[in-house]
Formats: C-alpha cells, sequence, structure tokens
C-alpha cells in the first residue's frame, strides 16, 4: 500500500529549479533510499514529502490526505504526529539533556512530564544509550548525537521517519553501526522509512532506490539507475 | 591468491586432513570462490614435495581412512615471509568490469556502453543490498562480517567508477549528438 505519493512535484527557489516533476511511490512500511548528486534536489524532495515545503505544482499525498493543499498549521500538526525526522547533525538543544531533547516532542504533544521522561529514557535504550541519559550534547561523541536525535525522532512512534543523510557527519564504522540500529528498529516498528543520501553504502540499508538527477527521477534518461530492489514487505 | 599460503595458515592451527581443510578454507574465506577438493590435494601435494607439511598419521573415526597434513618449520617460516610481505598497490587494471566498457565504447560507441553501464549499476547495487544485510544479521560471524566488508568496500570503488564514468559517457554522448 502507497502511505506517501509524490505526483509531478515541481519546486524551485527563486529562478533555480530544484524538483522537475517528480513523481516517486512509497510504500507503507518499506526503507526507500533517494540518492543522487549534490545538487540533485533529493533533500528538496525530502521536505515537499514530509510537509515541510510546498510544491510549487504537483501534488504530494500522505494517504488519502493532499499535503499540497493544507496549511502550514495543519502540516505541522501532521509532523509532529505522524512524522519523524533525523537530518545530518544539530538537531539536538544544546541546554539539555539527552533524555529532555528526547522527551520534547511528547511534552509538546501533552504528555506529562514523567510518562515522556520514562518514554525517552525507553528509546534511548532501544538506541543503546541509555546511559547518556543525563548528558547534554556537548559531551557525547557525533555518534551518540546521532544515536539521541534518532531517539528523539523516534519518541512519537511515527509512521513515517525522514532521514536526511543521517550518518553524513560520522566515520564509516560509526555510521555503520547507527544504521544497523536504525534499520532494526524502523522493522520492529514497521516504521516506513525515506533515507536520503548520497552514498551508496549507505543506500544499500533500503530495500529499494529511487536516482534523481537535476531535480528528475532518473529512470533511464542519463541512467544512474533503474529503480530496483527486492524484499519490499 | 595464493591458496599454498592460505592451506599452510590454516594448517597453524593443527593437522587436518584434506576434506577438513576444504571446508575450513571455504568457512574462513565466505565470500571468496569454494576451493575445489582436487586442487586442495594437489596443492597439500607440493607442499609436501617442497617439505612445508608432512603427513601427520592417519584416522579412521568410523569413515575412510583419510591422511592428515601438519605443518613444517620450514612451512611456518614460508608463511611468515607471506604474511609480512606487502601486496603491491593495484598495480594492474585487471577488472573484466573495466575491460568490458572499454571494449564496449570502442566497438559500438557511447550508446553500448552506458546501457551495459547502466544494467551493470543495477546488479552492484543489488548484490550490495544483500551484503549489507549480511552485516545487519545477529547471526553473522565476525568472519562473515569482514568479508561482507570487504565486498562491499570493493563494490563501492566500482560503484563510483560506474557513476563517474556514466557522466563522461554522457558527455560524450551530448558531444554527438548535440
Amino acid at each position: 500500500m502507497t502511505i506517501l505519493r509524490a505526483r509531478g512535484v515541481v519546486k524551485s527557489y527563486g529562478p533555480t529549479p530544484a524538483l522537475r516533476g517528480v513523481t516517486v511511490d512509497v510504500a507503507e512500511g518499506e526503507i526507500l533510499a533517494v540518492t543522487g548528486p549534490s545538487g540533485c534536489g533529493k533533500s528538496t524532495l525530502l521536505h515537499c514529502l514530509a510537509g515541510i515545503l510546498r510544491p510549487d505544482a504537483g501534488e504530494v499525498s500522505y494517504g488519502e490526505h493532499r499535503l499540497d493543499t493544507w496549511s502550514e498549521r495543519m502540516r505541522a500538526r501532521l509532523r509532529r504526529t505522524e512524522f519523524g525526522v533525523l537530518f545530518q547533525f544539530g538537531q539536538l538543544v544544546a541546554e539539555l539533556t539527552a533524555a529532555e531533547n528526547v522527551a520534547l516532542p511528547l511534552l509538546l504533544a501533552g504528555t506529562g512530564r514523567r510518562e515522556a521522561r520514562t518514554a525517552a529514557v525507553g528509546w534511548l535504550d532501544r538506541l543503546g544509550v541509555a546511559e547518556l541519559a543525563d548528558t547534554r550534547p556537548g559531551e557525547m561523541s557525533g555518534g551518540q548525537q546521532q544515536r539521541c536525535a534518532a531517539a528523539r525522532a523516534l519518541v512519537t512512534e511515527p509512521r513515517v521517519l525522514f532521514a536526511d543523510e543521517p550518518t553524513g557527519a560520522l566515520d564509516s564504522r560509526t555510521s555503520e553501526q547507527l544504521l544497523g540500529e536504525l534499520v532494526r528498529v524502523v522493522r520492529d516498528q514497521r516504521t516506513t522509512v525515506l533515507l536520503v543520501t548520497h552514498d551508496v553504502q549507505v543506500a544499500a540499508y533500503a530495500d529499494r532506490e529511487v536516482a534523481l538527477r537535476d531535480g528528475a527521477v532518473d529512470a533511464s534518461g542519463l541512467g544512474l539507475t533503474a529503480v530496483s530492489g527486492k524484499h519490499v514487505r | 591468491m595464493s591458496t599454498a599460503h592460505v592451506l599452510l595458515g590454516l594448517l597453524a592451527g593443527g593437522p587436518l586432513h584434506g576434506y577438513e581443510l576444504k571446508r575450513s578454507h571455504d568457512q574462513r574465506l565466505p565470500l571468496a570462490k569454494p576451493v575445489a577438493f582436487g586442487q586442495v590435494y594437489a596443492t597439500l601435494g607440493r607442499l609436501q614435495r617442497d617439505g612445508l607439511v608432512t603427513t601427520a598419521g592417519q584416522g579412521q573415526d568410523g569413515g575412510p581412512e583419510r591422511t592428515s597434513f601438519a605443518i613444517t618449520d620450514a612451512g611456518r617460516a614460508r608463511l611468515d615471509g607471506w604474511l609480512a610481505e606487502i601486496e603491491p598497490p593495484a598495480p594492474h587494471v585487471t577488472s573484466t568490469l573495466f575491460a568490458k566498457v572499454a571494449v564496449a565504447v570502442l566497438v559500438d560507441g557511447a550508446e553500448r556502453a552506458r546501457d551495459y553501464l547502466i544494467a551493470q549499476r543495477t546488479a552492484h547495487m543489488d548484490r550490495l543490498r544483500e551484503l549489507t544485510s549480511v552485516k545487519t544479521d545477529p547471526a553473522s560471524t565476525l568472519g562473515d562480517v569482514i568479508a561482507a566488508d570487504f565486498a562491499i568496500l570493493h563494490l563501492d570503488a566500482d560503484l563510483r567508477w560506474v557513476t563517474n564514468t556514466l557522466e563522461r559517457v554522457a558527455d560524450l554522448h551530448r558531444e554527438v549528438h548535440p
């Protein structure tokens, strides 16, 4: 079943086109890698599918909902309740401990303080960093910070996780450990994942790959991909 | 790769008979091409002739009689020498992948090379996904994981080259068909 869908999505920044009519379907429960060189539009596509950006033309659907017609207020609520986001770095609030950072989305959603803390510590544990609950980001390694950021992205148990170069700032061993954990957790949770990366080794953690080039899906043309893959659940 | 040296290495842990050596080889080098049984015996014969291994008695344990082989001091010295010897860093471009693309450009021009590269990239990505799942499988041993790593990093290098070549071929195509 398709959970997210882009139909002919166009988006420009001023005169510069970032997406020139992109069509992509994301199946529920799959991990889909969106790949391509720098500037190909892959992050812009993620922002459009996550309802962060509104396309200039084309449609973006989440289940039955047409996100491109929704107000920012409605999209923001959807993002808080149904979506999780994980970026390359810099998502944690420096003044808060790991547990406070992870609890934040729950507190914003109105969960009680104690309950939010319990859930936060539980998620830190699932990502293998329970011992950092009372540590501030400045005292953590890059890999530990990303594990906390992943816990925060997943604490609301979103249906879709949007991950934009989640290991882009990590060395390859640390990257592999984080991706291994993340894949295990999202499979358990049956979370759908949109994974944006330029790195084929990261893309190989996904079930399927869609390559972009110059703002379009590169299906044959210059040919950096035929969409391939298997075991989509 | 030197099967003789690998067999010496496997015997360094204690005597083994031919079939055990084959099994141990395939287990320790999980993604390598399995060694043929005949090759194990032929190699053992040469090693024995050169005094690098010696027979270490016969075992029967229920099955047919089998000869065990043990590494000699000379064998150990040869193994140590091999392990310490630095490999020349990728001295020759011997890949079939490279040869095929070079020939495809020669024979049929950019178009043919491009079609081939696109299909090859898909096959490489599929294999990369399979190998990555070896790394995330909790049942994988350290041996499985380091073999997968080796293969993944080489496929990654191939993929970068394929991508670069596609870009170059596309530029060539644009020059020919403006």
